[in-house]
């Protein structure tokens, strides 16, 4: 196919980390099928392209997109509503652009105390007491930076988004598999999942996927994974160790329990979740052994950040999406 | 697409529309709900009437409404009412939903135009609940005609001879070797003295001989699987070490056995019996039985008398224990009451000081059977007492031990007035605090006994002690009591003191209700399914409750539950199969990953783990419906018909107007 | 929004079908008078009480929530009102965490004959979440989907 004739793919990294762009150029051999069968326009991490190459394509131009990252500053929202407008399908890429993922943590504190805390913390050399502003006059001209929004959003908090893929980063075997699915698509031998589908996940939760056993839970305390002899094959949160596995949509192969770590819940909710979070703060409150307040109180200090512990990965798509102090004014 | 909610706010006279303007909130929810889909709001004076659910049902014929919402009184009253109503119209039931805008709006707020912007919201979230309301059709699952009956007194016994007499096959299974309960260690029984084991016996012999009980005694139940109609019991059937094919019930292995031990149980410690022994003389079955732990042959390995002497060669001392399984229907709980000990009140001298009798010891000591053969005497086993002293309410009534009345000793402490008077002539002093004489002819009892002479004193006993103050009080029981109609403290010597201890749940009563998925309230009794007008039903189908497990209460109101829960059962067995409300969980098999988070939620045993498929699956006969593992599964793979996450999410929404602002503002619900 | 003085909460009331609805109803035919600030909630059981509901009040508006079941041993389905004790405990920190004063979510229980008792509750919380303020928790925008410049944007 000339370049011309093959359809056009692109991937933006908004807020985010670069993994995820990584795990796609980790599908090994699988990179030169989608070189077969694609036309990469614009990828930022793995070639060169300007913005206003982006503006100038028509329309829906571009078959596919994959944005990873979360919704930031105002850079990060114009090119989610440029590239939705230029892509054909856009999929929420990875868990920034999915759930919010680690970046989203920063919900949980005001915008000027994350920026004040980079800028002038202690151990920050900084003896002019420097801090970015939006416009500088400089002597070359003037220069703007994007703003920092109050709250980090979710990719389909500002834009409509076509196709999930969780995961931090997404496996590549489900990178693999789903960049098959599309070239049969367009090959004409199968069919795209009906719009706003969860895709390269399991059908279940982490749980399907662990090969460790199983019993009936009744949870005495939680602990620290490095403060006890963990037994490999029994279940995590069996023996107190605060795994998010029993939530999280599967897919992953349950790498982490795999390897003795427990589940942080990278992959988000299962199907028809509102709030991951709240899914893990009704299981794990329902197989606490006790009924007495106090020693409930006690159990439940083993899980010193239930915050962070039950919406790492998860803020930004959470019911209450980010911390009162915060918000700035109501308008969010 | 939308669905065609019609509205329905009821006046109910003046009730509601005395505080809610319901005609602006049904004019309201026509307009402002329209794009929610409502296509018919009305009000009316009294939607329960026969008009007001006419207009319901032409509503649902001639517009072809999908939903309906009433806001009016509670669905305790009329959920049901408006529910056939749209049934007969020939919508699914379970589409109408009734909001509550009388006891929780118009009752309890004064302020009209927050009631009635209140009314609003309550029906807001009636119309965004409804809309994913689903049909449903309730279950329907076959009936086992046989029974169980768990206990042997007269509780027990009622229920199982009229499910007998009515041609069904029932399992009696009792603890003790024999039935008869605590009504077999009685001597009279009040109002009418009626001799207890006589009025008893007949009924036990019947239970004996029927055709249709099973009786296994000595035995317990060990687990309870299935679901009502379908339950499989497993039983254990304690080993008597006596062949009971063999047996003739000649009595001489008791009488041979070298071995005597205190009998804790049915003469409650006032005396002795020996080790291979038939609880009562009326016993039944009439078997004895080894109490293999006292046992010298058990224990050491001689002895062996009773075999020896046996005449039919029945004593069988390598009998085991044997475990049998039962399938039933439905299941009778009737397995009594413990007394109060006394011992708790250590002011009251009970196991300290002598001749202080707890009101089962002292039965006993009124019975001719008993182990001064019916004479009432001091401990040296010979003297009458002079004064005697029954005190009211031991440990009920009482916020230190049981709050509750016991409902049968007033009577039994006047009966007890009544035989002290008739046998010994002594002076008899009743110390109580109210006299609650309410059944049939008991008050007439007490009349009785007020003119025999009986000396009562209202007030509730302080201490019962042996220090005397004067030399009238020398060697005798002293007790203390405030004298409340005459204001004055008292000290009454007496010989004799018999304290009216209050009724107990069972010391097990827990861990048996969780055997067949029953509750116990605070105070340790079962809990019934409606205390007014369903007291021998419990949460759990199938299962029923009858006599003192549910609450003391007197014979003849234990007779009548236990009759009532045979009636009950019997319908059921008619009809061959019974019908469930169909509020109950499910799981998605596929999105269920085998996490086991829900297993241990159900206290009703609903939640089975297949260990082959790795997913957990609800028994929907045995699940109640209350939602605990829907609201627990972090998989969201557990869904709850009736009060689905959609249904009461939606409502939240609509109580919090967020749907208005979805169609007038740009602000959306989260 | 209201501001201060003249702010009446909105509070969300989740109630057990059994007692604490009950208990509402109670209060109802007992004519006993509490303020309107509380919209009540049936669930069948305290047990069903999923922490998403709170989130999802406070989230949609509700300036606090009031969980209500059976007493502690009372429970309808034996010991389901226990698991909602374990949850609202939990949940309480995390809304802690997010900034949502702990004040804003209480737990009672209320047997089906305690209405005046659930009635001075409805009450007290009240006058509890009045002082504390509105929640103000920010309502979520209408999607749009225009796409305006990064100058508009950076305005």
């Amino acid at each position: 196919m000339s370049k011309n004739q093959k359809p056009k793919f692109a991937m933006y990294w908004a807020a985010s980390c670069g993994g995820c762009d990584i795990a796609v150029l980790n599908i090994h051999e699988k990179i030169l099928d989608v070189d077969a069968n694609f036309d990469v326009v614009f990828w930022p991490v793995a070639m060169d392209a300007k913005y206003k190459d982006v503006e100038a394509m028509p329309d829906k131009s571009i078959l596919l997109t994959l944005f990873n990252g979360g919704i930031r500053n105002d850079e990060n929202e114009h090119i989610a509503k440029l590239l939705r407008k230029k892509s054909q399908i856009l999929v929420a890429f990875g868990s920034c652009a999915c759930e919010g993922c680690i970046p989203a943590l920063a919900n949980l504190s005001p915008a000027d105390e994350i920026v004040g805390t980079a800028f002038h913390t202690i151990s920050t050399e900084n003896p002019e007491g420097i801090h970015p502003h939006v416009s500088w006059k400089a002597p070359e001209g003037d220069i703007h930076i994007p703003t920092i929004y109050p709250v980090l959003k979710t990719l389909e908090q500002v834009v409509d988004v076509d196709y999930f893929m969780p995961g931090c980063p997404p496996e590549s075997h489900q990178i693999g598999t789903v960049i098959d699915l599309v070239i049969q698509v367009l090959q004409g031998k199968a069919q795209l999942p009906p719009k706003g589908a969860t895709i390269g996940v399991g059908n279940s939760t982490v749980c399907d996927e662990c090969k460790r056993t199983r019993n009936v839970k009744a949870i005495k305390e939680f602990n620290r994974i490095q403060l006890i002899h963990a037994d490999p094959e029994l279940c995590l949160l069996e023996q107190g160790i605060p795994c998010n596995g029993p939530a999280t949509r599967s897919g992953c192969d349950s790498r982490c329990p795999t390897a003795g770590a427990q589940c942080i819940g990278c992959y988000g909710p299962a199907e028809g979740v509102i709030d991951y979070g709240a899914r893990l703060i009704s299981a794990f409150a329902s197989v606490i052994d006790s009924t007495d307040p106090q020693e409930i109180d006690r159990i439940l200090d083993g899980i010193p950040d239930p915050a962070g512990q039950f919406y790492r990965f998860s803020m930004g798509g959470s019911l209450l999406r980010a911390a009162k102090p915060a918000w700035k004014n109501n308008g969010g | 697409m939308s669905e065609k909610i019609g509205v329905y706010v009821c006046h109910c006279g003046t009730n509601i529309a005395g505080i809610v303007n319901v005609e602006e909130v049904s004019q309201w929810a026509g307009s402002r709900l329209k794009d929610r889909g409502v296509v018919i709001a009305r009000d009316y004076k009294f939607m329960c009437s026969s008009l007001g659910q006419e207009l319901i049902e032409k509503d649902i014929k001639e517009l072809g409404l999908t939903r309906v919402v009433v806001a009016a009184c509670s669905p305790h009253l009329h959920e049901r009412t408006f529910r056939t109503a749209c049934e007969r119209a020939g919508l699914n039931p379970y589409l109408c939903e009734l909001v509550s805008i009388r006891e929780h709006v118009s009752w309890v707020h004064t302020d009209k135009i927050a009631a009635t912007a209140k009314a609003e919201a309550v029906l807001s979230g009636g119309v965004e609940r409804v809309i994913h309301n689903e049909p449903l059709e309730p279950l329907k699952v076959p009936i086992h005609p046989d029974s169980l009956v768990v206990g042997g007194g007269i509780a027990g016994i009622q229920a199982a001879l009229e499910l007998a007499d009515g041609g069904n096959h029932v399992y009696l299974v009792e603890r003790e070797p024999s039935i008869g309960g605590h009504m077999a260690q009685f001597d009279k029984t009040f109002p009418t003295l009626d001799c207890s084991a006589c009025i008893l016996t007949p009924r036990m012999v019947q239970v004996g001989n029927h055709p249709n009980i099973t009786l296994l005694t000595w035995s317990e139940v060990t687990k309870v699987d299935g679901y009502v109609g379908n339950f499989e019991v497993s039983l254990k059937k304690k080993a008597r070490y006596v062949n009971t094919e063999l047996c003739t019930g000649c009595g001489i292995c008791v009488e041979k056995c070298p071995k005597k031990v205190v009998d804790d149980i049915f003469e409650v410690g006032m005396a002795k019996r020996k080790v291979v022994y038939m609880p009562f003389p009326q016993a039944v079955p009439n078997f004895p039985v080894i109490d293999a732990p006292n046992c010298t042959f058990f224990q050491k390995g001689t002895c062996k008398a009773c075999e020896k002497f046996c005449p039919t060669n029945a004593i069988d001392f390598n009998q085991k224990d044997e475990d049998i399984t039962v399938k039933v229907g439905n299941i009778v709980l009737a397995t009594g009451y413990d007394l109060f000990n006394p011992q708790r009140i250590p002011q009251y001298g009970y196991g300290r000081l002598e001749n202080i009798y707890t009101s089962l010891e002292f039965e006993r000591l009124c019975n001719a059977s008993g182990p001064t053969g019916g004479n009432i005497v001091l401990k040296d086993g010979v003297t009458p007492p002079k004064t005697v002293g029954i005190v009211h309410c031991v440990g009920s009534r009482d916020q230190n031990y049981n709050g509750y009345c016991s409902a049968i000793c007033c009577m039994q402490s006047i009966k007890f007035a009544h035989l002290v008077h008739e046998r010994t002539g002594a002076d008899i002093y009743n110390f109580y605090i109210d006299i609650r004489t309410p059944g049939k002819s008991y008050e007439e009892f007490y009349q009785r006994v007020l003119d025999e002479g009986t000396h009562f004193v209202r007030g509730k006993v302080a201490e019962v002690t042996d220090v005397a103050r004067s030399p009238e009080e020398e060697g005798k029981l002293i007790i203390q009591v405030e004298d409340t109609l005459i204001g004055k403290q008292r000290r009454i010597p007496v010989d004799m003191v018999i304290l009216s201890a209050g009724l107990e749940p069972r010391h097990d009563a827990k861990e048996i209700g969780k055997l067949f998925g029953i509750a116990c309230s605070a105070d340790g009794w079962y809990i019934e399914r409606h205390p007014k007008l369903d007291p021998i039903a419990t949460m759990t189908e199938g299962v029923y409750i009858a006599g003192c497990v549910q609450g003391p209460k007197d014979i003849p109101a234990t007779v009548a539950q236990g009759a009532a829960a045979a009636a009950r059962i019997q319908g059921k067995i008619q009809q061959g199969e019974i019908t469930l409300e169909p509020i109950r969980a499910s799981i998605n098999e596929d999105q269920c990953s085998g996490c086991r988070i829900c297993n241990d939620l159900c206290p009703f045993n609903a939640i089975l783990f297949h260990e082959d498929l790795a997913v957990s699956e609800i028994n929907a006969a045995l699940c109640q419906g209350c939602g605990t593992c829907v609201a627990a599964c972090p998989a969201g793979a557990i869904s709850g018909t009736g009060f689905s996450n959609e249904q009461v999410l939606a409502q939240i929404e609509g109580l919090l107007l967020r749907n208005i602002e979805k169609i007038e503002s740009n602000k959306v619900p989260v | 929004m209201n501001n201060n003085e003249t702010f009446e909460p909105v509070i969300i009331g989740f109630t057990c079908n059994w007692c604490s609805y009950r208990a509402a109803d109670t209060a109802g035919t007992a004519r006993v008078k509490y303020a309107p600030n509380i919209r009540l909630i049936r669930l069948m059981c305290s047990g069903r009480l999923d922490p998403t509901f709170v989130l999802k009040a406070l989230a949609n508006g509700a300036d606090a929530v009031l969980i209500t079941g059976c007493h502690p041993g009372d429970c309808h389905y034996v010991e389901q009102n226990y698991k909602a004790l374990r949850r609202f405990h939990l949940l309480k920190r995390v809304l802690t965490q997010m900034g949502i004063e702990p004040g804003r979510l209480k737990l009672v229980w209320a047997s089906a004959a305690e209405g005046a008792i659930l009635a001075a509750e409805f009450d007290k919380f009240i006058n509890e979440v009045r002082a504390l303020g509105p929640l103000n928790w920010p309502l979520q925008e209408q999607k749009t989907f225009s796409t305006p410049t990064l100058a508009e944007v950076a305005a």
